[in-house]
């Protein structure tokens, strides 16, 4: 309702195409409203896809439009009708929003999604789609009326599609058995002539358009409401079975009668008024000879077509012999459910008999806008005198009553159960076929251009990113500068000959060597933590090392529940070994000029002069404003302080996201076992190892010297964290560090003591951690907000304290310490939230153990009764 | 020590290339270190006045506040985001592809099984 309101009220033409998808969609659920229902649920799947196509249609054509007027504003787009019209891309424009415009207005050939959109409840039919929905699109082609048409283009695909939908919709109406078939079949037809009208380029017929929407709505909307009426005191809306009603319900009747006299043209109702002008303007269109001819015999015949579906209305639903088999024995309908009928038939005969007086006012108010300015010369009146519309009408109505005697008499003989000529062309079987291709066509050109499969997207991704490394270069040269170079030192050269060799050994020992390779891999990140302190660099360097214990020992943790080499799988053959090879030798390929192209990038960027930098105000702004003197500390917490808590947010989130992942990890059931190496061991050794089933976690008893050992490291270990932490602003160090160094710490006992031993003597809680961390760190930021700075501002205080010296305060330190907790919290949880599952595998081999032992003495007892192994 | 500095960040990018080209999930997270690596590294050679040694940018008290007496913080406050970055990213990884296996029931990285062939060493 609101997005309909919308519709109409906007100003601007991509908010009218927003506000039609609203619609479409509205109706999609409303005709889902029964969804237990099949035909509703494939009634507003096909109303979606058909209406919501045209609405996609419609957006890209109301672009098109704005690109040509370059304004979105509906005032300038309608003030630009001739610049429009002469554009190159009218053409295209027009289609489109045609497309919309006749989808969503059940044109000829969409027309077929209204029928079956009628698996709605009544009054939703009735209000969208007859009344207000449908319109929308009748709608839109007047709103854009003063825009768009004037051209043979426009005359043509609306006119035509008038046409067509108009004698489509007329005919088949007359061969429905559902009430409300019928009905959504006169809709398309009147829909049709409202279109039709649009189509004839003239603003006569243009107000008639618009006089006629109005008369619709108000008969259709109280034939759907007789018809809902019909349907809830009788239980069917077949004409077949429905018969002689006038005497159960004869108000109902009567108000069906008028109402469907009003949408068959008969004088003195106002559906009467409108199809007199529709018939005047077909008479007097002025066009090639043979469509002059055309016209006024199509309207002519269309004219009969709804007097004869209106007949089939009345006649067989509420005229004969009452009907005996009705599920429920008909009545009149409580007062208040006819109400609404009988104010719109009202509406009808006031506006049939009185046109002037009732509608007269509303109606230029209304067509005004559509032709645009000035309003042509028409008249209200009930009686022109005897002219040729009048000619028509009656002729329409004598041809009518014909028509349907004729159709009744075939019809009582059996032989009219479906329109002839209709079921061949049926829209429904069309629209599906037309998916089922789509579909297809969409899993084909996945299946020919996509791939599932990481290693090619992995290729494309690597050779996309060195083709598009390469082609600038190439173009541009990649010119190697004048810069003085530092002299070369042998140790640095002998730390990365090092270094490389772990790198190309780790990755050559990564798949079957995996301990190999990560002990490899640390080696190389020990080069690169030496790197960092080599160049200046003593924050990197403690990062770094901590990340990379940090690490390694998550790597480790996972590692044992990665599988084992299979050795039962064949041998492959030559052909495969081969393929191997070469698939390698591109990879090779690729990874060696990757390699090349970024040492050579790397080279020509550090032998090049660099322009200015904004680094220079970080240096003399450091003390002065951020309060110490480690500018890289300074930086994270002070200068780029929203960064770092853009990071600390992340790092938290990635932490309950591990921890939400393990909470569902089911390992392998292969890996669940001991691992050999615990199972294997010597006679003569004396732990607890020797039944390991038995053990809880981490064998208990073994280890004792380093765990006390470990133990009394603790607390110098949180001493280190602690000055590091307090360093931080003044020399290298800082909360990050602090927080790894403190996590390795608490780490330490995990790996001596034992997950359990450890969580029973210091119960940790590291979401409470990360929770904490993230508080502390927004609050501090939220209190520079408190005192009128931007968010994040930092402030620093200097105290002198008798014994320490001077001390000083920056508000930063409080950032600090929110990103120590939540750096502490989060490596914890990801790292016991991984060790945890090793403690899970225990318990599951108890389980197990426990289960093997019942079997046997089940077995011991009654031999016969053996039964599985529970498995979970 | 550019030059070095240089073939180091190559030689790290291309075994990280390579292994991230490789079967095995293992090997991409180990491919995908190996390239972390590479590109801090290559994010921290972009100081201004390229590599110093011996400036850490730590003010000390009578040394004038400019890039030819300190190392360029800038490129070395974005690698330290960078490091910290990386660490929750392989976590994250190790995490994913724990699961994937679990469920998968193989660590290739298509998460099928692929051929019934033991592959080359």
């Amino acid at each position: 309702m609101g997005a309909m309101a919308g519709v109409v009220l906007s100003g601007n033409i991509i908010q009218i195409a927003f506000f039609w998808e609203l619609t479409s969609l509205f109706s999609f659920l409303l005709i889902g409203y029964w969804h237990h229902r099949k035909d509703a649920r494939r009634g507003a799947r096909m109303a979606l896809t058909v209406t919501g196509t045209g609405g996609l249609a419609m957006l890209a054509g109301m672009l098109v439009l704005g690109h040509i007027v370059g304004s979105y504003d509906l005032d300038h787009v309608l003030a630009a009708g001739r610049l429009i019209q002469n554009h190159p891309l009218y053409l295209t424009a027009l289609v489109l929003i045609l497309l919309g415009a006749l989808t969503k207005s059940a044109q000829f050939p969409f027309h077929f999604w209204l029928p079956h959109a009628m698996a709605a409840p009544t009054p939703v039919s009735a209000y969208l789609h007859s009344a207000t929905m449908v319109k929308a699109g009748v709608f839109l082609m007047a709103r854009l009326w003063p825009a768009l048409s004037g051209t043979e283009e426009w005359f043509w695909l609306v006119g035509g599609a008038g046409l067509a939908t108009l004698l489509v919709g007329g005919y088949a109406a007359m061969f429905q058995n559902d009430l409300k078939g019928l009905l959504a079949y006169s809709t398309i037809s009147h829909l049709g002539l409202i279109t039709l009208l649009l189509g004839l380029n003239s603003p006569l017929a243009a107000v008639a358009a618009v006089f006629h929407i109005m008369n619709h709505a108000t008969f259709k909307a109280s034939l759907f409401m007789a018809v809902g009426i019909v349907d809830h005191e009788s239980g069917t809306r077949d004409i077949r079975r429905l018969s002689g009603l006038r005497r159960m319900m004869p108000i109902t009747a009567t108000l069906a009668m008028v109402a469907s006299a009003a949408m068959a043209g008969v004088p003195l109702l106002n559906g009467f008024l409108s199809k007199e002008m529709f018939f005047a303007e077909t008479v007097y269109v002025n066009t090639t000879p043979m469509l002059e001819w055309l016209l006024p015999v199509a309207a002519t015949v269309a004219g009969m077509f709804s007097v004869a579906y209106s007949l089939r209305f009345t006649v067989d639903v509420f005229f004969g012999p009452p009907a005996t088999d009705l599920p429920r024995p008909p009545h009149e309908p409580p007062h208040w459910m006819r109400v609404p009928v009988e104010l719109l038939v009202l509406a009808c005969l006031v506006v049939g008999t009185l046109p002037a007086w009732s509608v007269g006012a509303y109606l230029a108010a209304a067509a005004r806008p559509v032709v645009g300015g000035e309003l042509p010369t028409y008249s209200l009146a009930v009686w022109h005198g005897f002219n040729t519309p009048f000619v028509m009408s009656l002729v329409a109505l004598g041809g009518g009553i014909t028509l349907y005697a004729l159709l009744r008499r075939q019809r009582a003989r059996g032989m009219l159960d479906a329109p002839p000529l209709m079921h061949h062309l049926s829209g429904q079987r069309m629209f599906e076929h037309l998916l089922a291709a789509l579909t297809l066509a969409g899993r084909n050109g996945r299946r020919l251009l996509g791939t599932s499969r990481l290693q090619w997207q992995m290729l494309w991704l690597a050779a996309a990113a060195l083709v598009a490394g390469t082609l600038p270069l190439w173009a541009r040269g990649l010119p190697i500068g004048d810069r003085v170079q530092l002299p070369l030192s042998p140790a640095f050269a002998l730390l990365w000959l090092l270094g490389a060799v772990c790198a190309v050994a780790a990755a050559w020992q990564a798949k079957y060597h995996r301990l190999a390779a990560l002990t490899l891999l640390g080696g190389s990140g020990l080069c690169v933590c030496l790197t960092f302190l080599w160049f200046s660099a003593p924050d990197l360097a403690l990062t770094q090392i901590v990340v990379e214990i940090v690490t390694t020992i998550l790597i480790l943790l996972g590692l044992r529940w990665l599988p084992r080499r299979d050795e039962s799988l064949r041998v492959p053959t030559l052909a495969e070994e081969r393929r191997t090879q070469l698939r390698r030798y591109r990879d090779l390929a690729l990874a060696l000029s990757a390699g090349a192209g970024m040492a050579l990038l790397s080279f020509a960027m550090m032998s090049r002069p660099f322009p200015d930098s904004t680094s220079t105000f970080f240096l003399e702004r450091a003390l002065t404003d951020g309060g110490g003197t480690n500018v890289v500390n300074v930086m994270l917490v002070d200068f780029r302080g929203f960064d770092t808590f853009g990071e600390i947010v992340v790092l938290g989130i990635v932490a309950l996201t591990v921890y939400a992942l393990l909470r569902r990890f089911r390992p392998a059931r292969e890996v669940m076992d001991l691992p050999p190496q615990q199972r294997a061991l010597p006679a003569d050794v004396d732990t607890d190892l020797t039944n390991p089933r038995q053990t809880a976690d981490t064998a208990v008893g073994y280890l004792m010297v380093p765990a006390v050992l470990v133990r009394l490291m603790l607390p110098f270990a949180t001493l280190v964290a602690v000055y590091l932490f307090m360093r931080g602003h003044n020399e290298p160090g800082g909360g990050f560090v602090a927080g790894l160094v403190f996590s390795v710490a608490l780490l330490l006992q995990y790996i001596v003591s034992g997950t359990s031993w450890v969580e029973a003597h210091l119960p940790l809680y590291p979401r409470r951690w990360i929770g904490m961390g993230l508080l502390t760190a927004l609050a501090t930021g939220l209190g520079a907000l408190a005192w009128g700075y931007p968010f994040l501002t930092s402030h620093t205080a200097h105290f002198a304290l008798p014994v320490v010296g001077e001390i000083h305060v920056a508000s930063a330190l409080f950032f600090d310490i929110g990103v120590f907790t939540l750096v502490v919290g989060s490596t914890m949880l990801i790292l016991t939230g991984i060790a945890h599952q090793s403690v899970r595998s225990h318990r599951y081999n108890n389980a197990r153990a426990d289960d093997e032992a019942a079997e046997q003495a089940a077995a011991a007892t009654a031999p016969t009764t053996r039964g599985e192994t529970a498995w979970n | 020590m550019e030059l070095i500095l240089a073939l180091a960040i190559g030689v790290l990018t291309g075994s990280g290339v390579w292994l991230l080209l490789r079967p095995r999930t293992f090997q991409v997270i180990m491919g995908l270190s190996l390239l972390s690596y590479a590109v801090n590294l290559f994010i921290f050679s972009m100081g201004r006045l390229g590599l110093a040694i011996d400036k850490e940018p730590v003010l000390q008290p009578g040394l004038p506040q400019d890039l030819a007496h300190y190392a360029d913080p800038m490129p070395q406050a974005l690698t330290l985001t960078a490091i910290v970055i990386g660490f929750a990213m392989t976590a994250l990884f190790l995490v994913v592809l724990l699961a994937s296996r679990g469920m998968a029931g193989t660590d290739h990285v298509d998460g099928t099984k692929g051929k019934d062939v033991q592959e080359m060493p």
